[in-house]
């Protein structure tokens, strides 16, 4: 067959056409089992956006490590000591480290579901309260709705000043009060607040985060009596280096220095946002394969039922294909007639499955960009690769169904064909 | 034109087997009318049908056109077919969902004969059998010695050289039977070899020639 004639295509069309109810019926499951690939990839890709979008706009090249108690005994100290970072565990990662862009050693207080710790004249709150270094805000981005973050002069100069997250200013404050230059206490020490900051989270993480104050690190440890005691570490690892290895290194760094056996899977506790990404990753890449492969079932079975309805209308077109022999088809014409007309019915269903997959996710993703609900869920979309791929496992699926009602229209013989 | 020698043909089912030509001669010349006649299951058909290369033989040698058939692969038949041939069945064998102008066509796609020149030629090969107006119709709509006409017009789209035709008349009342052998015998008139089956001798009659079959051999009228 030569493609680009017309006469193959109309033939194509009056076939098809002839038994149009039934045709549809075939070609439900095929246009089904792509509508399913696209919706479930789509709606884990949806998932998965949604999900990582919820991680927060949070530097993706940022770790988060702590002292643990140890188990194994190393250098004469007992299994089960406890670890605690000082200062001097930053300047020395300040010094050695070659994976990282900064070290900023935190402190906290209070806290999620903690008691009231924070009061304004008559309005107390309970926040989290933590002691900060200025590039923390590089670690953990927040929008500066007000006034400034903590700065280096904060730092020397122990400065008794807050910057307060918004949920912080509603709870303390009123709504026209100024805010800027006022005081509050944070466990009897007076604050003076310069600056009000948002989160850049959504839901529940925005709310927990915005609920925080931050101080400067050295106010902050003097205040509250944390002497050189570092809470945890803050790192913001440099762009060239994966995760992992940049926190490999830190853990060398400092079970040298802290004497921590070099083999202790604890002694330091930490948590990555690489590492959590690249889970996440995986986790979806996963739940797109299944989403394939139940996808491709259905697929298959659709095709099958596609076969079957060319091996039913081979039967019915017995005397046809005879007719087309007596008349000089050649045993190709016919194979070549039969896998078309399979391939385009198999094709053409996958095509309106497809063109109904994509407008739903469409249709889905301007109905949940438009509500303002930034939910976990959110731009269900599909790649051009998979759908490409989709269509792709369509086609040769579409080819294999026509194998089988090609070979049986080859059987047909034209004298029985054409018998009486 | 065609020059069968000895042909034998055995049809085998399960256990059983039936020799339906047991040694058949015959001879036909370039623009003749023939018919063969015989009871019925006397083997007219599947003569015509190995002489139609749609069936093959056992023994025995056949030439078309001065060339021996034997030993032809299925696409090697397909295309004589559709190069020398034409058919005429009993029961029409038009594509219902094809209309009258297309089905003559057909045979013309696969000679791979574009398709303006198609129907072109489909159109006037309508004309020729008198029903241009109904090139649009399907053969549901027409009654059955519209639909022989048809068929004879598919016949002729390739340019046959021979036209076989098996009880052409069989299905249709006298009166239509009558026409279809009138337009027959035009077309033989032009110069077209003809082979009719028919069982009946009215028909027979109207041919120039009739080989009869009896016993899966030829009978009477082998040769001119
Ligand atoms: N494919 C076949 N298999 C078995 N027997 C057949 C087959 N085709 C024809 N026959 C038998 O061969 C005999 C001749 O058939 P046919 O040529 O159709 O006769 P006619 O056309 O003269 O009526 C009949 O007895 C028929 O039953
Ligand atoms: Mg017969």
């Amino acid at each position: 067959m030569r493609w680009w004639e017309r006469d193959p295509w109309l033939e194509l069309a009056q076939v098809l056409l002839r038994n149009p109810f039934r045709t549809l019926l075939s070609s439900l499951g095929v246009g089904w089992g792509l509508f399913m690939i696209l919706i479930t990839v789509g709606a884990s890709n949806g998932l998965e956006e949604g999900v990582k979008a919820d991680m927060g706009n949070r530097v993706k090249n940022s770790a988060f490590l702590w002292g643990e108690s140890t188990s194994l005994p190393y250098k004469g100290y007992a299994r089960g000591r406890g670890i605690v970072l000082t200062t001097m565990d930053v300047a020395f990662l300040e010094e050695n480290a070659t994976t990282l862009e900064a070290v900023a050693p935190r402190n906290q207080l209070g806290g999620w579901r903690g008691g009231n710790n924070v009061t304004h004249g008559l309005k107390t709150a309970a926040c989290g309260v933590y002691g900060d270094m200025p590039v923390y805000k590089d670690i953990d981005p927040i929008v500066i709705m007000e006034g400034r973050y903590i700065n280096e002069r904060d730092l020397e100069d122990r400065r008794k000043v807050a910057v307060i997250g918004k949920r912080v200013r509603q709870l303390l404050f009123d709504r026209e009060e100024q805010v800027l230059g006022s005081h509050i206490q944070i466990q009897g020490v007076t604050f003076t607040v310069v600056g009000v900051y948002r989160s850049q989270q959504t839901g529940e993480d925005a709310e927990e985060s915005e609920n925080s104050i931050f101080t400067p690190y050295t106010t902050f440890n003097h205040a509250f009596h944390m002497g050189d005691r570092v809470g945890w570490l803050s790192l913001l690892i440099r762009e060239d280096v994966p995760g992992d290895t940049a926190v490999a290194e830190v853990l060398r760094l400092l079970k040298a220095q802290k004497s921590v056996h070099p083999d202790d899977p604890r002694g330091f506790g930490h948590w990555s946002m690489a590492e959590m990404h690249e889970e996440m990753t995986t986790v979806f890449s996963a739940f797109r394969w299944v989403s394939f492969v139940f996808g491709g079932l259905a697929l298959f079975a659709g095709v099958i039922g596609i076969m079957n309805i060319m091996l039913i209308t081979i039967k019915e077109r017995t005397r046809e294909l005879g007719v087309r022999r007596a008349l000089g088809a050649t045993p190709a014409n016919i194979v070549v007639q039969i896998m078309v007309e399979t391939l385009t019915l198999t094709v053409l269903a996958g095509l309106v499955g497809g063109i109904f997959g994509v407008a739903t996710l469409e249709a889905l993703d301007a109905f949940l960009a438009a509500s303002e609900d930034n939910g976990i869920f959110r731009h269900p979309h599909v790649t051009l690769d998979v759908l490409l791929t989709a269509l792709g496992t369509m086609t040769v699926l579409g080819a294999f169904a026509g194998v089988l009602p090609a070979l049986r229209a080859l059987r047909v013989e034209p004298v029985e064909a054409l018998r009486t | 034109m065609i020059d069968l020698l000895g042909i034998t043909k055995t049809y085998t089912t399960g256990a059983q087997s039936l020799q339906v030509l047991k040694g058949v001669d015959l001879a036909v010349e370039t623009g003749e009318l023939v018919a063969i006649m015989g009871s019925s299951g006397s083997g007219k058909s599947t003569l015509l049908n190995i002489l139609g290369l749609l069936d093959g033989y056992d023994e025995g040698m056949y030439r078309l056109d001065g060339k021996n058939m034997a030993q032809l692969t299925e696409r090697r038949a397909a295309e004589l077919r559709r190069e020398m041939l034409g058919f005429v069945f009993q029961s029409f064998n038009l594509i219902g969902f094809k209309s009258a102008a297309e089905n003559v066509a057909l045979p013309l796609y696969y000679q791979k004969v574009p398709r303006k020149e198609r129907l072109r030629r489909s159109h006037e090969l309508l004309e020729r059998v008198g029903l241009l107006e109904w090139a649009d119709h399907l053969p549901s709509q027409m009654s059955g010695g519209q639909k022989q006409r048809v068929a004879i017009a598919r016949a002729l789209a390739a340019q046959p050289r021979v036209i076989l035709a098996d009880e052409p008349t069989g299905a249709l009342d006298s009166t239509t039977s009558e026409e279809v052998m009138v337009l027959l015998k035009e077309l033989n008139g032009d110069g077209m070899t003809m082979v009719v089956v028919t069982h009946e001798a009215e028909i027979a009659a109207e041919c120039q020639r009739t080989i009869r079959l009896r016993d899966g051999l030829v009978e009477t009228g082998a040769h001119v």
